[in-house]
């Protein structure tokens, strides 16, 4: 217990003197609450509009869980088929760079006209802000295996099937879950991304959608938004740094505990 | 890459009908532009026509400088690598490369089992045999270890163990102790002069330290710098155990040096 609390405690004390400091500056400034409303008044419009936020970030925390899983499957696939196939490499890579540039309202408008309304579309907005830092660590990940590494397999008589699973696939995993947390600082936001690109049909739009319809005259309510999806983003990245332990326990215990 | 090695397809090698386990007659090696070691527009030659015997169950030490394409000749005996020029026969072998290549996720006793798991042994017999094999190998109580727990000489065991247990005829060493501190590395030459006395093997043993060839070895082939060629060839007859500072070891390791283009002193 007390260990856990010498590892949260310098991140609530360098938290409590920034919003002391956001406090300050607020009101010895007199800055207006609806430019920059103070840490007093976004805990306020998070207690008082709780339960609207609530329902509304369950429905980004859906897309960004969904979508970075979906992100994770497709992006790990692509970039086992890139290493196994130099032909696909060629093929592929250039354009999964290029799609990087491709701002997402240009093709938001075209994935409803295909999905509808629902969550598809979104989860593939996410889904595509996200596949890219998955597939080129994984790609790295499965390409830094001993170039020798495979001779040896060969002379103990294993398939390519046996070699990559035993060889390549786990060396893969730690880099693929070092992407997996660059994707999910890049998930939040496209989230957001994919709420104020494609219209809804469900009640509540998602926390993205409600904070981009409370900047101008709920300023609070929308930092209380913003807080929320804040916590949310370290939340996950400590998720998936405990996946990582759990899953790949040797790249832990080579590079000594990152967190 | 492995993509790489697959497009060169092999032909399994096959035992020899007159008693030795390896015979390679003139054979030569020249990688191309294309190749990972070659430089670009230029082919470097890296064996010419190298004729070498080893004995079935003797161990054949290999002696060069470095770059002298001694890897190469353990991969084309290994079938890893096919000649331009000359033939290979050779009974199945198995490469215990440079570095150990331990998986780091896999404990010592799952790494020394690798063989035998990709052969198809369940996870429980496979690691049955190789614990039979744990203490004999003096690495009792490591079962359970990590790689990156093990020190080098462990890991080198553990690597040698995983060797031994694909249960192969021949066992390909590129220098297995050239990583390892000089104590350790004479700590690790009588346990293989032990083991091999247990285990009996036909052995290539490739290394750049003369002396390691004549403490170990049966016969010992001397290449010369790139391209590689035998230079010489010697016979080593001396009692086992042998010592470094045996008369005979060190007239023969003399022998060699000056094969090597060196006096030794």
């Amino acid at each position: 217990m007390r260990r856990r609390l010498g590892r949260v405690l310098p991140a609530l004390a360098l938290a409590t003197a920034l919003l002391g400091a956001w406090e300050c500056y607020v009101d010895l400034a007199g800055v207006e609450a609806d430019v920059l409303p103070a840490p007093h008044a976004v805990a306020a419009a998070l207690w008082n509009s709780g339960d609207l936020l609530l329902r509304n970030f369950a429905v980004t925390a859906e897309e960004v869980v969904l979508g970075l899983a979906l992100a994770l499957a497709g992006g790990f696939l692509l970039a086992v088929a890139i290493h196994l196939s130099p032909l696909l490499r060629r093929a592929v890579y250039p354009l999964a760079v290029g799609s990087q540039a491709v701002p997402i309202p240009v093709i938001g408008v075209l994935l409803v006209f295909w999905w509808g309304f629902g969550l598809l579309p979104k989860l593939v907005v996410v889904a595509l802000i996200c596949f890219f830092p998955v597939v080129v660590t994984t790609v790295d990940g499965l390409a830094a295996v001993d170039p020798d590494q495979p001779k040896l397999l060969r002379t103990l008589d294993a398939s390519r099937w046996q070699a990559f699973r035993l060889a390549e696939l786990p060396a893969a995993l730690p880099a693929a879950l070092s992407g997996a947390r660059i994707a999910l600082a890049v998930g939040v936001i496209g989230a957001f991304i994919a709420e104020t690109t494609t219209p809804t049909s469900g009640a509540y739009p998602g926390l993205g959608r409600e904070i981009i319809t409370d900047v101008n005259f709920q300023t609070p309510r929308a930092y209380a938004g913003a807080a929320v999806l804040f916590v949310f983003a370290i939340a996950c990245f400590y998720a998936l740094a405990l996946a990582e332990r759990m899953l790949a326990p040797w790249s832990t215990r080579l590079r000594g505990d990152p967190h | 890459m492995p993509t790489e090695l697959q497009s060169r397809a092999q032909p399994s090698p096959s035992r020899t009908a007159d008693g030795d386990s390896v015979v390679i007659e003139n054979v030569s090696r020249t990688y191309g532009e294309r190749s990972r070691i070659g430089r670009r527009g230029s082919a470097v030659q890296a064996l010419a026509g190298v004729s070498l015997r080893a004995a079935h169950g003797g161990l054949l030490a290999v002696v060069g400088p470095s770059g002298c394409g001694k890897t190469t000749l353990l991969e084309l005996i290994c079938g890893l690598q096919a000649p331009d020029g000359g033939t290979i026969k050779a009974a199945p072998a198995v490469l215990m490369p440079q570095r150990d290549l331990l998986l780091p996720w896999l404990s010592a006793l799952d790494n020394a089992a690798l063989a035998l798991r990709i052969a198809g042994l369940s996870r429980g017999d496979a690691r049955r045999r190789a614990a039979a094999l744990f203490a004999d190998l003096g690495l009792e109580g490591f079962e359970q270890a990590h790689p990156s727990e093990l020190s080098g000489g462990m890991r080198q065991r553990v690597a040698f163990l995983r060797t031994l247990l694909a249960g192969k005829p021949v066992l390909c060493l590129d220098e297995p102790f050239g990583a390892l501190d000089a104590i350790t590395r004479s700590e690790m030459q009588q346990w293989l002069a032990g083991t091999l006395a247990r285990e009996p093997r036909t052995v290539i043993l490739v290394t750049h330290d003369v002396e390691e060839a004549v403490l170990l070895a049966d016969h010992v082939a001397v290449l010369s710098p790139r391209p590689g060629r035998v230079v010489a060839r010697l016979e080593v007859e001396i009692e086992r155990p042998r010592a470094r500072t045996d008369a005979e070891v060190i007239a023969l390791r003399e022998r060699a040096l000056l094969a090597l283009g060196m006096d030794g002193r």
